[in-house]
Order: C-alpha cells, then structure tokens, then sequence
C-alpha cells in the first residue's frame, strides 16, 4: 500500500455540546481513493470538514504531507493543494458557470486543455458556459462542484456523497469522471452511501460509526465480505447491486 | 455543442419604476412639474444608494448588522463641511474651475475620513461580535451614539451650514422647467459610482470573490481565500461611500447637524431590504424607487408623505418577499 498523504491520528471534534468524533485514527494513501463509508450520523461529514478546518478538531493530530494542519485555518488548509466538494454541492447560484470555474482557479485563468479534458467526461458545462449555475439540474449543478474541485491538479480532493440524490444515468457519468480522475494520481477520500459506486472506484475503505473508524482495509476485501457489511453498513450487497 | 445564452437581466422592477413615475405624470398632470419631480427623486434616490450600498454588502457578505452606518453618513458631512471652509474663497468665486478645487477635496477627504474610521470601526467594534447578532445590534448601536457625542465635542452641537459652490447653485431652465443643478450633479456621481460598482462586481476577481462571499463564504474560504481580509476591505469602502453620500446630503440640504447620519438609516433599511439584501443592483432598484415615491407622494398627497416608504416596502414583500434582486444563499 502507498504511503499516507493524509492521517487522522485520535481526531475529536465537538460542535456545540456534541461529541461527533471520538477519536479518530484514518491514513489515506497517496494516489488512492479511500472510500469512506458508514450508517448516516456515523461522523463521516464531520470527518471531512474537521480535516478542512471548517470545523475545528478539539484535540488530536491531522497530518497532511507531514505537516500537522489541525490549528491551521480554512484558507491556508485549501492552499496546501486540498479541494472540498460538499455534499450540498455549494456551488454559487448567481454566477455563471465559467464565473464558478474561474474562481476556483487560484493560479490564473483555468487551463484551456484542463477544462476540455473536464468538457470531455462532462460535456453539460461546456453547453451552459454563460448559464448562472442557480439554473443548472442538480446533476448539472454536482458536475460543476467536481469540475471546480479539479479545475486545478490538486493533491487531494475531499468529496461528500457526490452521487446523493441524482438519476441513475448521472451517477454513471460521474463515476466515468472519478475513473479519469483517478488515473491523473489525484489523491481521493469520498464519503459514499452508494455501495455499488464505492465498490467500483474505491481502492481503500474506511468504514465510521458513532465517531470512530471502526474498519480499514482494501475496497475489494470488503466488497467480497457481505458479512462484514452487514455488519459495519447494515446493508446486504445484492440489495445494492 | 452549441453554447446557451447567458444571463438575463430581471427587467419588472425597472418596468415597475417607469410605470409608477407615468402614473405620476398622469396624476400631477404638468410635465415641467413632474420632470422637477422625477430628478429631485432621482437624485434622491442615488444618493441613498450611496449611502447604503456598502450597508447591504456588509450584511450580505458576513451577516452583520452594523446599525452605526449613518455615524460614517454625518462624518462625511462634517468633514465635507470643515474642507469647504477652508476652500471658502474657491467655493464662493463665480468660476467653475474654481468651484471645482472647492468641491473635489470636500468630497475626496469626505471619502476618505470615513473609510478610514470604518477600517477601525471594524476592528475594535465589529470584530468581536461576528456572528451574534444581538451583540451587533446593541454594540454598533452604542457606537453610533458615542460617535455622534464625539461629533459634537469636535464640531459643536450647533447646525453647520454646507453651502454649495457657487455655480453650483440654482437651476437650469429649460422653457418652463427647472432642473436644480446639483440634483443633476448627484445623478450624475450616483450613476458613476453605481457602474464602477458593477464593473467592479461583474468584471474582476474581487467582484466575483465579493458575490459569492455574500452567497456561500464557507465555500469561498473552502477555495482558499481569506474573506475576512475581504470584509474589511468591503467595510472600509462601503464606509467611504457612506461618507460620499453623506457630504452630498449634506450638500444636498445645505445644511449638516449631528443626527443627519441617523436620520437616514430608516430610508436605508428599507432599501436594502426592498432591494434584497446582498444585491447592489438591488440596492440600486430600492433606492430609485424610494426616491421616486417620496417626492412624487409628498407633492401629491403630503400626508401621507412619511409613511408611503413604508407603504412602498410592503407592497414590494408582498409582492417579492425576497426583495427585488434577492441574492441565492447557500
């Protein structure tokens, strides 16, 4: 296995008078995407924010390339070369699709052959270039999240339940997108509730429940282990296959 | 593939504004009167956006509610009103060019007073009540009161006359119509200073950093950018132009006393409101249309004069009750 870009080492984060994480100890492997899996209220969307700062680890350390970012602030977090997709995709209604892209460019004008290579797996964007992003579909409105996320080569890109709530058809175009996305070296850790789209791109899982990382291992091992999850996910694979 | 057409400008609330100002013509029924109207209400109206421009990007981009706005309004107009006087001499000669030295460091140091007081006014008021609401309110509400009792201990509590240029005085006559010089004056910066703000909003980074801060900071700071430096600078500039405004007003008025700034602030919510808050272009919309109600109610019907603002903006909730250029929050 690759060496960790990423590792969570005993992380805590409390958010009011809640404990979300209680302990949480992840790696992520350089040029992998590690699924990260686990019932709803498991931690795992505080896993990925505590991880950007945008909500403030209480103890623990989080090391990214060797350098631990846990007191860092948001901003200078995303600058070390990380990228956030929330699961409500946050993109900006009121500006256009290019004006979304443009800023997530932070060196300069996006890449000419950056945003084909983007236009060739989701070719929508390129259609609705001057449409403020408010009037996308919500499949429209996740590519665009995704495309921001990778409108610059970053080192690791932090993506929440991207195929929520989208048709079947999307979800498959979406997945082509990550399969590209993979093959740049781009390091992943994508929070999933859809088993079949973890199973298919992930390479490393990470299952959460009440606050703690309670399974870590390969993709396959656990896609071929119903029994492990049905008990981790409360799933059974033929209900998701 | 062929690209779709981009955005499109909402046009009903400038449909709504040309419809209010021909149903005025047809109740005042005398064009040289209603064209008197329209431009005092136009300028009116520019000038509150001026003045509350800055307000609605403020609360748009970081949720404060800085009741203290009209303190930077009355520091422009004292400070406007003390350079004047300096230029006493250039303000009172009959030439234009002359005038102009007068006019042009009244509201330059006008400017630039209140931006300057608003980047501390920031600091050590607002800073430490981000995101509590209550705070802000009682906090920037007791500022605003200290900061007029400074005005008084420096200025005197006495009326401060503000008189304009001399060839800015009086109006021009077309037949039997007259338009007051500096109304046309104040239509004239208002409309300058609202195209630079669009320019500023739709064609540069900064603009387009400012309009998603006011619709997602969190995803904005996600991206790597630091909006509290943002905020500050927006608060300093927003002040500035609220000290531009405020030495226009004042001119406006000829006259300038310490409540001049509080005065304001019921006009300026109720634009900002009316308009969307977070919206320039709103802002812009709310203000015309405020303008435009005061001075054709208060010649049609003069009782009702003080509340028809009020009218005005629940009529536009009713009818919109994001405001006309609501900004999409996430």
């Amino acid at each position: 296995m690759a060496d960790a870009l990423l590792s969570l080492a005993g992380v805590h984060t409390h958010i009011g008078h809640y404990h979300i994480l209680q302990g949480v100890d992840l790696a992520v492997p350089r040029g992998e995407l590690t699924m990260l899996l686990g019932r709803n209220g498991a931690g795992k969307t505080t896993a990925l924010r505590t991880i950007l700062g945008l909500w403030r680890a209480s103890a623990g350390a989080i090391r990214f390339s060797g350098t631990d970012i846990a007191k860092y602030e948001t901003p200078a977090i995303a600058k070390l070369g990380i990228a956030y997709v929330p699961e409500s995709m946050g993109i900006f209604a009121g500006l256009t699709v290019r004006e979304n892209l443009l800023l997530a460019a932070r060196l300069g004008p996006p890449d000419e052959q950056r945003l084909d290579w983007i236009f060739g797996f989701f070719p929508p964007l390129k259609k609705f270039w001057q449409l403020p992003a408010g009037r996308l579909s919500g499949g429209q409105k996740q590519m665009l999240s995704i495309s921001r996320a990778i409108v610059e080569p970053r080192k690791l890109v932090l993506i929440d339940e991207p195929t929520k709530g989208l048709a079947p058809a999307i979800i498959n175009n979406l997945i082509e997108a990550f399969v590209e996305l993979k093959k740049t070296g781009t390091t992943i850790l994508m929070v999933e509730q859809n088993f079949h789209a973890a199973k298919s791109l992930g390479d490393a899982a990470a299952v959460m429940d009440a606050g703690r990382i309670v399974y870590s291992g390969r993709m396959s091992d656990l896609a071929q282990d119903s029994a492990q999850q049905t008990r981790l996910l409360g799933l059974s694979l033929e209900a998701h296959q | 593939m062929k690209p779709v057409a981009g955005r499109s400008v909402d046009l009903v609330p400038p449909a709504l504004m040309l419809a209010i100002a021909l149903g005025a013509l047809a109740l005042i029924r005398n064009p040289s009167t209603w064209v008197t109207l329209t431009v005092a209400g136009l300028a009116m109206g520019l000038l509150i956006f001026l003045m509350s421009s800055g307000l609605t990007l403020v609360f748009g981009l970081m949720d404060v509610m800085n009741f203290a706005h009209g303190l930077f309004i009355a520091v422009g107009a004292y400070v406007a009103a003390s350079t004047i006087k300096v230029f006493a001499t250039a303000a009172g000669s009959e030439s234009f060019l002359a005038n102009l030295s007068a006019i042009v460091p009244a509201l330059t140091a006008a400017t630039i007073v209140a931006g300057v007081l608003g980047l501390f006014f920031e600091r050590l008021i607002i800073r430490p009540v981000y995101g509590q609401h209550l705070k802000q309110i009682l906090i920037t509400t007791g500022g605003m009161i200290v900061g007029e009792q400074l005005i008084v201990v420096l200025w005197g509590p006495d009326l401060l006359p503000l008189a304009r240029p001399t060839t800015f005085r009086g109006s021009f006559l077309i037949e039997d119509m007259a338009i007051e010089k500096f109304r046309l004056i104040a239509v004239v910066i208002g409309l300058a200073v609202f195209a630079a703000m669009m320019v500023l909003l739709n064609r540069t980074r900064i603009g387009l950093l400012i309009r998603a801060g006011v619709e997602n900071k969190e995803m904005v700071e996600a991206m790597g950018y630091r909006i509290r430096r943002l905020f500050v600078a927006v608060f300093a500039a927003g002040s500035a132009l609220a000290g531009l405004g405020g030495a226009l007003w004042g001119m406006y008025q000829e006259s300038v006393q310490v409540h001049i700034g509080a005065s304001m602030m019921v006009l300026i919510f109720i634009v900002i409101i009316i308009g969307g808050l977070g919206s320039v272009g709103g802002c812009f919309a709310g203000a015309i249309l405020v303008g435009l109600v005061a001075n054709y109610v208060g010649y049609l019907s003069p009782k009702i004069a003080l509340g028809s603002n009020i009218l005005l903006m629940v009529i536009v909730l009713l009818w919109r009750p994001q405001g006309l250029y609501p900004v999409s929050r996430s």
